[in-house]
């Protein structure tokens, strides 16, 4: 897995581990999510931007992807590519069922002074030791577990696809989430490395921000049972958004661990 | 939507009738477009509450190579998600070539009424074309008829009349 090797801190890592109030917004729009045809292809843009679902500030890295497909083993994203303000890449979906398409990021980051520079570093809790310091001058260590996902389906929805990892911040369904329409309410339970995350806020945005004044956006709070439900006002693309925090982390010198969830749905027409 | 319909009371035990057969005449109007497409037709029965009673037909380009007709099919928003998307196409039966503009009918005999017990449901018609919209209408029946029972409804856009003839 090319998960943890070494990076320069992206725009994307920067993004994961800013305050919430500067967070800009990560995603994958997909070009469809309810499709009918026997090997139909899904082409999917990735970027992190302000508004929803627009292309303005900044792609989204595409070397941590992981598409499951409806039995539940990867399948290989293909014609990645990475502009200026967006990522793209194809799905094509071979099996009918639902597909689940994921950016999953994990990892530490470190930063500290040597000989008055200053230093960063990204990698795992493996190679921490070795590679960092350990009486580094003013060290700071943080770890960060984020999923930005999105799902497509061909023919009937299939369950295979979107068991729990039981790692990070992640959303399981109650309502499949290809299956969604305005004006029904749909259910999905949030988990932290695979338990009910409860009283986690979360916060659903509808696409199409530039055209309206206003953000329209709905916020709640997962229950006991990790459980939040939506009623959609009018079909769109809705993004979905929800982060806490937790000290479960893997090294003892980072304090924290900052869990963040994305997701992006389609809502149809009744 | 205006409904014309003539039925008679039907009494509370009436049984469902072995030779009942129900023809649905299906409009499709011509279009002054510059790029025109026979739309793509679904046609099913739903109980009052929406769900799937029977499913009854649909028009679409079955004889495509390699079935790429059915890319389409979930243009048919309403019909793929609760009559469609479980299926194998083509469908015997179910599955007909699109059609022209003028009016259409079809009959449905007493095999693909069977699963209709005694009650009120809705025929639901939904036209989806390529480069163009989208239009679903429904006539409202009861179930079964004593008497021969016609019915109608009209579309807007994608759809014209829309008849139901009922034999008992």
């Amino acid at each position: 897995m090319k998960i943890f090797r070494h990076l320069t801190i992206a725009a994307l890592a920067v993004t994961a581990l800013a305050a919430p109030a500067a967070a800009h917004r990560q995603w994958l729009l997909p070009s469809a999510t309810v499709l009918s045809g026997n090997s139909d292809w899904v082409t999917v843009d990735a970027a992190v931007s302000n508004d929803l679902f627009y292309f303005e500030h900044q792609p989204l890295r595409l070397d941590n992807l992981v598409v499951i497909g409806p039995d539940g083993q990867p399948v290989e994203p293909t014609n990645k590519s990475t502009g200026r303000y967006r990522s793209t890449f194809d799905v094509q979906l071979t099996q009918p069922g639902t597909y689940r398409i994921a950016s999953v990021n994990a990892g530490l980051f470190a930063s500290w002074k040597e000989g008055g520079q200053p230093k960063r570093w990204r990698g795992t809790p493996e190679k921490f030791a070795a590679e960092v310091p350990a009486d580094a001058e003013g060290l700071t260590v943080s770890q960060m577990a984020g999923r930005v996902e999105t799902f497509v389906t061909t023919k009937a929805p299939s369950s295979g696809a979107l068991k729990a990892t039981g790692k990070g911040l992640e959303m399981v369904p109650v309502t499949h989430p290809n299956d969604i329409v305005a004006g029904e309410a749909a259910t999905f339970q949030l988990l932290i490395d695979g338990a009910p995350a409860k009283d986690i806020e979360v916060e659903v945005v509808p696409g199409g921000i530039r055209y309206r004044d206003k953000l329209n956006d709905m916020k709640m709070k997962t229950g006991a049972d990790g459980r939040f439900s939506v009623t959609w006002p009018t079909p769109g693309m809705y993004w979905i958004e929800a982060s806490t925090q937790d000290a479960k982390t893997s090294v003892p010198q980072a304090k924290q661990r900052r869990l963040t969830y994305v997701a992006t749905l389609e809502v149809m027409s009744q | 939507m205006r409904v014309a319909a003539t039925f008679l009371l039907t009494g509370l035990a009436a049984a469902p009738a072995a030779a009942a057969d129900l023809t649905v005449s299906v409009e499709i109007p011509r279009l002054a477009v510059a790029e025109y497409h026979k739309p793509y037709v679904a046609m099913w029965i739903e109980k009052p509450d929406q769900s799937v009673a029977a499913n009854l037909a649909v028009w679409y380009d079955f004889d495509m190579k390699d079935n790429e007709g059915t890319k389409w099919l979930r243009d048919l928003r309403t019909w793929w998600r609760k009559a469609g998307r479980e299926l194998s196409f083509p469908v015997d039966g179910l599955t007909g070539a699109t059609r022209a503009p003028g009016s259409h009918k079809q009959s449905f005999g007493a095999a693909r009424l069977r699963p209709l017990t005694p009650g009120k449901y809705n025929l639901v018609v939904e036209a989806a074309r390529e480069v163009g919209g989208r239009e679903i209408v429904r006539v409202p029946f009861d179930w079964p008829a004593r008497a021969r029972t016609t019915a109608g409804a009209r579309g807007t856009s994608e759809l014209g009349a829309i008849a139901l003839d009922i034999k008992p």
